[in-house]
């Protein structure tokens, strides 16, 4: 039965069905419906809901939990995500698993409450101190929120990683029809945790290694991981790039607007694709690489609501293969398909 | 980190009970595991707690001996917790949770499940351990630069909240692990690293007090400061210590104990002095006393201590109806067929908010979504007040939708002026404007879009509430674009509002505009546009 939804409300959904049974989180626009959802639902399903002093404890609060070896998460948007960045350094170094969602807006500072994408170097290169990596998932639709939601559980369990659902303002507020299945995941049997048991008596969750070799062979361990997943998790979505000319690439809300401006093109005789990246970390490079190679592309046109944070790993991916422009929207302006047609049309006039 | 400082003692804490003052020790309760070895006037106790690691297997070096220096309260306290813990049979369901400072490696010697943390977040990291094993033993151990400076705030809700943890607050006055810089709760006057003409109050301000501060909260079960100047402080320490334990244990509440503690090495000064100078320099600023004895009184009545309903996962997402049935569901059989004549249909309702702006909007999708069609609903968001304007933008689809952002409308409901103005000129050519209004404004003017007029203030005033505006323009927008189904509107109309003096006049607001757009089209005041292509 499909049902309406909120983008945020959708994420604490599918958190449930993922067996996730605590919440700790700290009010802030354009993700507060996160936690007002998890604050109704989460202790009627026999789950934890506390309200944090901060973003700060909260973050911590998710690190105690997931060290117990319970699924557990917690929401913000920009200003919180930067408070939270010294305890996700953490969870990733002492490898624990728990979802972190970043619902974005404009920055810097405080900004404004409209979406931006302009968390991604904070979210996908890591934002807090040290080596480490987050695993980073970003949705477009309301479905995603939840079904993004359960899939970041998995990896996160699945790498002993922090997993970021990266999206916006928009997507957030957004309502949509869901469709849920009555499936309710049991997570996975957790050795490692301190639960307060003989069996885990012995374990130690820690992200401290004094000695220069042991950190060094922890950092190997952690990156041997990451390369792990770079090989096995990438995902995203290709729309009509068979016969591409201009390749369109975006994540998140900005997709779906490229859907459109794709459509439109299409309409007006001009070969448009999309590329969409879901995995921002790991980022789904070799196929950015196969659908850019394809003989008619001519150029690579990224779209962002940022300065360019995303556009630097579609340059780095390509390596100069394909040309690739870019054209953002920043303050919580989000471009129409009229203004992306515009700018798609302006830019092949030119390389013509 | 200065974790190279002081690694050279072999068990303080086997001094402390032993050495002077033994007479004054109060005689311990006899516990059989300790093996104690009665000398009469006082008990010496010589073995190691089997709550610690045999052998420090965790350290790099010296596994034998702790990374602690000759004469730190660390070593004392650790003590005093690992046989209180043994005492209460507890070691198997403890959590032990380390800090930033000195005792950054706890979990070295404790054999117990262990959880290292960030700097002053402890009592943060305890509430998630704690919220998730609820019958487990969870203890924060913490120093007062991780616990009075930099985790100020999550000490202070953790007690708020009466976490049922226990916090173990060493405090010397100083950070030792970095080298000896001003603490907050540094004495006045005590010279550090960084108050190198001694602590001034002009400055610094005054040392903090912490037992005293959370004493004012009201959540706490238990908060005592004591000292290690001495054997029979000592053992009101190990009282205090497994006082506080034994509360955590029985379900009790927050349980905090202050512990005044020596730190030679940064004091410059050997053991016995130091111990001399907890006394003599720190209690004064730092009385010691029972601050807080009680488990909290809740407050009683109905509204203190709701129990949240428990549901199914199911029941709970709306996966499965929750209790009452719906009316007439979204399943129901005699969901009407309606034959949609557009591929999508866009439309950006306007209005201030409070006018219904946002739930137009979702009872449209909410119609749509039952008629089978794709849609999406997208708010103009902003600061929880009621006076700005507000608009959202829905879509309409057979197909999955693109951008639920809307540019350019194929239908505008604008409710004021302001948004008839503002959002006029964004409708597509041969698109349809629905204006909340007897006239249209002077001047006003939209060539190559229909624009309708309708009074639905007025219309909804005379039906007996303004609240139900929106709906006669809902009634006015399915009669002139037939987009949707108006039985559709009114099943979901049943189904939402659960007032039903309320329904009744939204029924009646809903035929009422659909109403209005007839009379308009028969006296050829508006023309009927051809549907959405």
């Amino acid at each position: 039965m499909r049902q309406l939804c909120k983008g945020n409300v959708a994420v604490v959904k599918g958190a449930i069905l993922a067996g996730c049974r605590g919440y700790y989180g700290y009010p802030i626009t354009p993700a507060s419906e996160i936690a007002e959802a998890a604050a109704l639902y989460f202790p009627q399903v026999g789950g934890t809901f506390i309200q944090a002093e901060s973003e700060v404890a909260a973050i911590n609060m998710v690190y105690g939990a997931a060290a117990a070896g319970v699924r557990v998460m917690t929401g913000s948007s920009g200003p919180g995500l930067s408070l939270m960045q010294e305890g996700m350094s953490y969870l990733a170094g002492a490898e624990l698993p728990c979802v972190i969602v970043d619902v974005m807006r404009g920055g810097p500072g405080l900004g404004n409450i409209a979406p931006e994408q302009s968390d991604y170097f904070a979210m996908v290169k890591g934002g807090g101190h040290g080596n480490y990596r987050n695993l980073v998932l970003a949705p477009a639709s309301v479905q995603e929120m939840a079904e993004f939601t359960m899939l970041a559980f998995e990896l996160a369990d699945k790498y002993r990683n922090p997993a970021v659902i990266l999206t916006d303002g928009f997507v957030g507020q957004m309502m949509e029809p869901l469709e849920l299945e009555d499936r309710e995941i049991q997570p996975p049997e957790k050795p490692w945790a301190v639960k307060g048991t003989p069996e885990t008596r012995a374990n130690l969750i820690s992200s401290i290694f004094l000695e220069t070799d042991e950190l060094e062979d922890h950092q190997r361990k952690l990156e041997a991981k990451y390369i792990r997943a770079q090989e096995a998790e990438t995902r995203y979505e290709l729309c009509r790039t068979e016969d591409a000319e201009v390749l369109l690439v975006g994540y998140g809300i900005v997709s779906r607007v490229l859907l459109s401006t794709v459509e439109a093109l299409r309409k007006q005789g001009v070969k448009a694709g999309l590329f969409r990246p879901i995995t921002l970390w790991p980022y789904p490079s070799k196929a950015l690489v196969e659908a850019a190679s394809k003989r008619n592309v001519q150029k690579v046109l990224v779209v962002e609501l940022s300065n360019g944070q995303m556009v630097e790993d579609v340059r780095l991916a390509l390596n100069g293969k394909v040309p690739v422009e870019f054209y953002g929207r920043v303050g919580g302006n989000v471009p129409s398909v009229r203004e992306l047609q515009e700018q798609v049309l302006s830019r092949i006039a030119v390389a013509v | 980190m200065a974790n190279e400082r002081g690694v050279s003692v072999v068990d303080p804490e086997v001094k402390v009970i032993v050495e002077s003052e033994a007479k004054a020790v109060t005689k311990p309760e006899t516990n059989p595991d300790i093996n104690p070895q009665d000398t009469g006037d006082y008990e010496a106790i010589h073995s190691k707690s089997p709550l610690f690691y045999d052998l420090y297997e965790r350290k790099s070096e010296l596994k034998h001996q702790t990374h602690y220096c000759p004469g730190c309260g660390h070593g004392v306290v650790h003590k005093l917790i690992a046989e209180a813990l043994q005492d209460l049979g507890v070691q198997d369901k403890t959590i032990f949770v380390s800090p930033v400072g000195c005792s950054v490696f706890a979990y070295y010697y404790f054999d117990v499940g262990n959880v290292q943390v960030a700097h002053g977040r402890a009592p943060a990291s305890a509430t998630g351990i704690k919220r998730s094993c609820p019958d487990k033993m969870v203890i924060s151990y913490q120093g007062d630069g991780d616990l009075a400076a930099i985790g100020t705030a999550e000490i202070v809700h953790a007690a708020n909240r009466g976490e049922k943890i226990t916090v173990f607050f060493v405090n010397n006055g100083i950070y030792g692990m970095t080298g000896g810089q001003l603490a907050p709760t540094t004495l006045v006057g005590m010279k550090s690293t960084t108050s190198p003409w001694g602590r001034r109050p002009s400055n610094e301000g005054f040392p903090l007090h912490m037992a005293e501060l959370l004493a004012t909260l009201e959540a706490p079960a238990y908060i005592e400061r004591v000292a290690l100047s001495d054997s029979k402080n000592i053992m009101k320490a190990r009282r205090a210590i497994r006082k506080a334990l034994e509360i955590q244990r029985n379900g009790g509440g927050f349980s905090f104990v202050e512990i005044l503690s020596p730190c030679p090495t940064i004091w410059g000064k050997d053991p016995v002095e130091a111990r001399r100078w907890v006394l003599e320099k720190m209690t004064p600023t730092f009385p010691l006393n029972v601050f807080r004895d009680h488990q909290p009184e809740m407050p009683s009545g109905s509204k203190a201590e709701k129990v949240p309903p428990q549901h199914s996962v199911a029941e709970v997402l709306g996966i499965t109806p929750l209790g009452i049935t719906p009316k007439t569901g979204g399943t129901d059989a005699s969901k009407p067929k309606h034959a949609h004549r557009f591929k999508d249909v866009k439309i950006k309702i306007a209005g201030f908010g409070g006018q219904g702006v946002l739930l137009l909007g979702q009872l449209l999708i909410e119609m749509g979504m039952r008629e089978g069609l794709e849609v999406s609903w997208l708010p103009s968001y902003g600061p929880e007040m009621r006076s700005g304007s507000a608009h959202c933008h829905v879509c309409l689809s057979k197909e999955r939708i693109g951008t639920p952002l809307i540019s350019h409308p194929d239908v505008l409901v604008a409710m004021n002026e302001y948004s008839l103005k503002k959002f006029a000129h964004e409708v597509v050519s041969g698109g349809v404007i629905l204006y909340n209004g007897a006239s249209l404004p002077a001047g006003f003017s939209a060539p190559e879009v229909q624009v309708v007029a309708i009074p639905a203030s007025e219309i909804a005033d005379k039906l007996g509430s303004t609240k139900v505006t929106n709906i006669v323009l809902m009634g006015a927008l399915l009669e002139e674009t037939e987009c949707l189904a108006p039985g559709t509107a009114l099943s979901v109309l049943e189904d939402k509002v659960k007032k039903l003096d309320l329904l009744e006049i939204d029924r009646k607001a809903l035929t009422a505009g659909r109403l209005f757009i007839d009379e308009q089209a028969h006296i050829g005041a508006v023309s009927q546009p051809d549907g959405f292509a």
